[in-house]
């Protein structure tokens, strides 16, 4: 109760720690969470997805300065991908963000995947949770950008920003494969390069070709220019921010955001009991070494899949179901 | 064909025979390592033995010739180092303008032919002595200077018509140009009289060292801004000296040195051609070269052949030049520091006389030893004396100057230095394709490229797989104590009360004046230069000089690629 | 699962832009296991503290090789401290002379790694002082 006293007070190194904690899966962490779930769903979330090198973490970083300039305070929750030899991660997103580290209204934390796919964390709904408590007006969530995949941060923002950068090749691909879905807005980031007209071309034919989304929103296409032609870039974000409220708005006034939080929440709950139900019955499994007993079976074709899973949840969850 | 038939047919024969000779010996008598490992400091393999057929291809007037005639491979000058040594130009500067002068003067009576300006790290960045940024550096690793005044103090009593200096500074090369005009145009020396150098190369910054101010693109006009001046009004001054030492310094291999200090000197010769329409055999033979010199030999002197084989036929080829002038490299060396170990640190000045030599079997034009104590803390006077004193011996004991490019026509030296030159022209042509320098820096290319190199030497130092004596070999816990050149913390507080008493009796609505001038130049793509001058003058400071910059065209934070 | 996983950070403060052992050392804490939080060139020491109390790391490493570390690193120590973050371990590397061992000791460094210093051993003496609090 008191951390999470100090969480809704703005304390950044409790706050901190109990994304740690939560990333650690050490079990206490959750608590916490119960504590200050009832004071979340007050920020406005914005996701940014896109391949590595399309300047996700610039943009965030025009973003934070755009938010900060405007008197919102800002949460940034920023994804890279961990090893998966070594376990390790180097978490280099906030150097492009570091001008803002002093400033008291900005918090940035880097979060590893450890494992996770779809582009985000684990923790990264509990963390925004935190953030939101917080008290942060706006929090910016940045996914890893394998291109690919990248669906997760559905489950989690408001507004989803796809951003592309012309003359990468895969680009147009990458959509393909399932990200299209997903962007609320479109971003064509280093609009000075060539190759920005065609892409915008390909963006648009693939729009007109997609079906409309509901209550009627389509996708803007924004271009922003190099980061370092300072009045270009500001042009080009003045642009986008202005686009981010058009679709909040939009979401507003179509009703639509309820459904969104409902995605949000419904995602939720099926985390939290999959990590109720399902993971304590696995620790079980392991640690009798059941579970290998199982797969010894499986590989020898003396059962299926499926009969071991109705054993296992009549002895596990017997009478629930 | 570099050779006769029968020769190479006689050598085939002989050859055969010594390798079965081989055999036998190495089953018997095995090698101390097996084969990768015997490789350069850069990981290029190096074989057993070379041999004529390993040079066969060559074409003697294409790839060799003579010293002073294209390709240029055994040097510009006709007469070798006969006429007259390199030019032993010792990097030098610390604390206050008065101090970092009187090294200069002890110097250059103790036989030093050239000056070179070492900046502190606020000076190098554009900062004043009285920033929050330059808090615990000012005068630490070179000499502060903020206004015209440091600067007169700084060249007190040095004949500037006739000692040519360098100056080590990049993001606020045309504020420190800008004072040394400005110093000699005071004492009534005329601007066509003055030469040296500016090292004013800002590729190399984002590629390696990070001194960073404005981004990659306004960085190479300001540059472009200096070629001009200097092809106008100060014809005898090197207006970029085009880095790899830095380069090398931050962990890339040999090659790669060579690829990117010379892409990084195609990319301001076509932005000078495009941006400036000057004619290409005006401005060439202002742009000058520096490498470094690292521990592997062969590998280094190969280098140093093949950067002046490769921008000859660059400039030739690519930019069509006419004047053979415009077809020479000419460079400044300087010894490896990052091969200087902190163990054992009188081992140093061996590692630096070796170096130096293969500068000198290299052909360079300038050079810099690094003194035994520099992996430690600035150089005391005597370790400087040491090291200029192994150039003097290396000049005029060993004999190595008696002959011009003794090694060329070695089949190993040859051979290494066409396989050199061949691996940096694919690195050129990759850039080519990403659309050059500024866009390959903006991918993080060469900047990856290094850092891969780095680390895996890193990982061959810890697995014993490349030797540092002292470090991963023959290591001895006992320590020897050297004398210590240590920078008192007062030299930031005086400097600081300097530069106040200097902005209270300036005019200073004349410096502001000049300071908007600037402005407006910038914005209208104006060359800086005039400005810079008349700013300076009226005691505008480097980093009222800078802030212009930052403010009109945006400040470039490290992107931190790893 | 519960599993701590220790998270450092490689800071550089100052004007000096000599990377090379920065981005070494990120790369071989990374194969060994950590998550690294690399900041980049030129920072203050404001700028430092304020993320390793973000990024709420184990450990903050400090790289200078512009002889301004007698002032840089007892900087973000105490900035540290002032937070509330003394358990934050500090450790730095660089062109450090002996003489200044016991002024940054004294200060609340706790380890310096000068050159020559094997990655293994940096690793080594990490894992062995260094725990995920």
């Amino acid at each position: 109760m008191e951390k999470a006293n100090k969480i809704k007070g703005g304390d950044v190194r409790e706050a901190s720690r109990l994304i740690r904690n939560l990333e650690d899966s050490i079990p206490e962490a959750k608590s916490t969470i119960k504590h200050i779930f009832h004071f979340t769903g007050h920020a406005q979330v914005i996701g940014i997805t896109g391949s590595p090198g399309a300047g996700k973490s610039t943009l965030v970083d025009g973003l934070i300065e755009w938010s900060r300039k405007k008197g919102k305070t800002v949460g940034v929750l920023a994804v890279d991908p961990t090893s998966p030899f070594t376990g390790g991660a180097i978490l280099g997103d906030r150097i492009r963000m570091q001008r803002h580290a002093e400033d008291p209204g900005v918090f940035v934390r880097s979060l590893a995947t450890r494992g996770s796919l779809g582009g985000l964390s684990k923790a990264v709904g509990d963390a925004i949770h935190i953030m939101d408590a917080m008290g942060k007006d706006v929090i910016l969530v940045e996914t890893v950008g394998t291109g690919q995949q990248e669906v997760e941060i559905i489950n989690h923002a408001h507004t989803v920003l796809v951003v592309l950068v012309p003359g990468m090749g895969d680009e147009i691909q990458a959509i393909k494969a399932g990200i299209m879905e997903i962007a609320d807005i479109f971003v064509i980031n280093k609009a000075d390069r060539e190759g920005t007209g065609k892409l915008q071309r390909e963006l648009m034919a693939m729009l007109d070709m997609s079906p409309i989304k509901p209550g009627g929103w389509r996708p803007p296409i924004i271009k922003i220019g190099n980061a370092f032609e300072p009045s270009e870039f500001e042009k080009g974000l003045d642009e986008l921010t202005t686009k981010v409220l058009d679709h909040l708005e939009h979401l507003v006034k179509s009703n639509l955001i309820g459904d969104r939080v409902r995605r949000k929440t419904t995602h939720e709950l099926n985390e939290a009991l999959r990590a109720a139900i399902l993971e304590p019955v696995l620790k079980v499994l392991v640690s009798t070494g059941e579970l290998d007993r199982m797969i010894d079976q499986l590989l020898k074709k003396e059962t299926d899949p499926y009969s071991i899973a109705e054993e296992v949840q009549k002895k596990y969850l017997q009478g629930c179901i | 064909m570099y050779f006769a038939k029968e020769l190479l047919d006689q050598s085939s024969t002989l050859r055969k025979k010594w390798e079965d000779e081989v055999k036998r010996v190495v089953a018997k008598n095995p090698d101390q390592k097996p084969e990768p490992l015997w490789s350069t400091v850069s990981d290029l393999p190096i074989k057993r033995l070379y041999t004529p057929e390993d040079i066969k291809d060559m074409n003697f007037a294409e790839d060799i010739s003579y010293p002073g005639q294209f390709p240029y491979i055994r040097g510009n000058q006709v007469t070798g180092y006969r006429g007259k040594f390199w030019t032993f130009r010792m990097f030098s500067g610390m604390g206050d303008a008065k101090t970092t002068n009187e090294r200069w003067h002890l110097l250059l009576k103790e036989g030093q032919t050239g000056l070179s300006t070492a900046f502190d790290f606020p000076t190098l960045m554009g900062y004043d002595s009285d920033s929050p940024k330059a808090r615990g550096e000012c005068g630490k690793c070179g000499v502060a200077i903020d206004t015209l005044e440091d600067f007169m103090q700084l060249v007190d009593g040095v004949p500037m018509d006739k000692v040519t200096t360098s100056m080590t500074i990049n993001p606020p090369a045309t504020a420190l140009w800008a004072m040394y005009c400005a110093a000699a145009q005071i004492r009534g020396i005329p601007l066509d009289k003055i030469g040296g150098t500016i090292q004013n190369d800002m590729l190399k910054e984002f590629i390696a060292q990070k001194t960073l101010m404005c981004p990659p693109e306004p960085s190479v006009k300001l540059i472009s801004d200096t070629v001009e001046f200097g092809t106008k009004y100060v014809p005898r001054w090197n207006t970029i000296s085009i880095s790899g030492y830095h380069i090398r310094e931050a962990g890339s291999t040999a090659v790669q040195e060579l690829a990117f200090t010379l892409r990084d000197g195609m990319e301001y010769v076509e932005d000078v051609l495009r941006r400036k329409g000057l004619d290409i055999d005006s401005f060439a033979m202002r742009l000058s070269f520096f490498y470094n010199s690292h521990i592997d030999f062969f590998e280094e002197i190969a280098k140093l052949r093949a950067a002046r084989r490769i921008w000859a036929k660059a400039m030739r080829d690519r930019y069509k030049a006419k004047d053979p002038r415009s077809w020479w490299m000419r460079f400044h060396t300087q010894t490896a520091g990052c091969s200087l170990t902190a163990q054992q640190p009188y081992n140093n000045v061996v590692r630096t006389a070796t170096e130096a030599l293969a500068a000198v079997l290299g052909g360079t034009q300038s050079l810099h030893t690094n003194s035994l104590d520099e992996v430690l803390c600035l150089p005391s006077d005597h370790a400087v004396q040491i090291a200029l004193r192994t150039q003097q011996i290396i000049a005029e004991e060993t004999g190595a100057a008696n002959t011009i490019d003794p090694l060329a026509g070695s089949y190993f030296v040859e051979a290494l230095t066409n396989e050199m030159e061949e691996q940096a022209w694919d690195y050129i042509h990759k850039i080519d394709d990403m659309g050059g320098m500024v866009s390959a820096i903006e991918k993080g290319f060469p900047q990856l490229e290094i850092s891969d190199a780095a680390y895996k030497y890193q990982r061959q130092i810890d697995a014993n797989e490349k030797i540092m004596i002292g470090v991963n070999k023959y290591v001895s816990e006992k320590v020897e104590p050297i004398p210590f050149l240590e920078i008192d913390d007062s030299v930031e507080t005086e400097q600081i009360a300097r530069l106040t008493a200097v902005k209270r009796k300036r005019d200073n609505k004349a410096v502001k004046k000049c300071l908007d001038d600037l402005k407006n130049a910038c914005k209208k793509g104006e060359n800086v230069m005039p400005y810079c001058i008349e700013a300076v003058k009226e005691l505008a400071s480097v980093q009222e000089i800078c802030d212009v910059y930052r403010e009109v065209f945006g400040e470039y934070r490290d992107p931190g690629l790893y | 699962m519960a599993q701590r996983r220790l998270r450092v950070m490689v800071a550089k403060p100052g004007l000096d832009g000599h990377d090379r052992g920065a981005r070494v050392l990120s790369r071989c804490f990374r194969d060994a296991g950590y998550e690294v939080i690399y900041t980049g060139c030129h920072q203050t020491p404001e700028q430092i503290a304020a993320a390793a109390i973000q990024e709420d790391v184990d450990m903050v490493g400090l790289s200078c090789l512009s002889g301004a570390h007698r002032y840089l690193f007892p900087a973000v120590k105490k900035l540290l401290v002032e937070k509330g973050a003394d358990d934050i371990v500090v450790v730095g590397g660089g062109i450090i002379p002996d003489q200044d061992f016991k002024l940054l000791y004294d200060a609340g460094i706790t380890a310096l790694f000068t050159p020559g210093t094997t990655l293994e051993s940096i690793v080594e003496w990490i894992n062995t002082n260094v725990k995920p609090r």
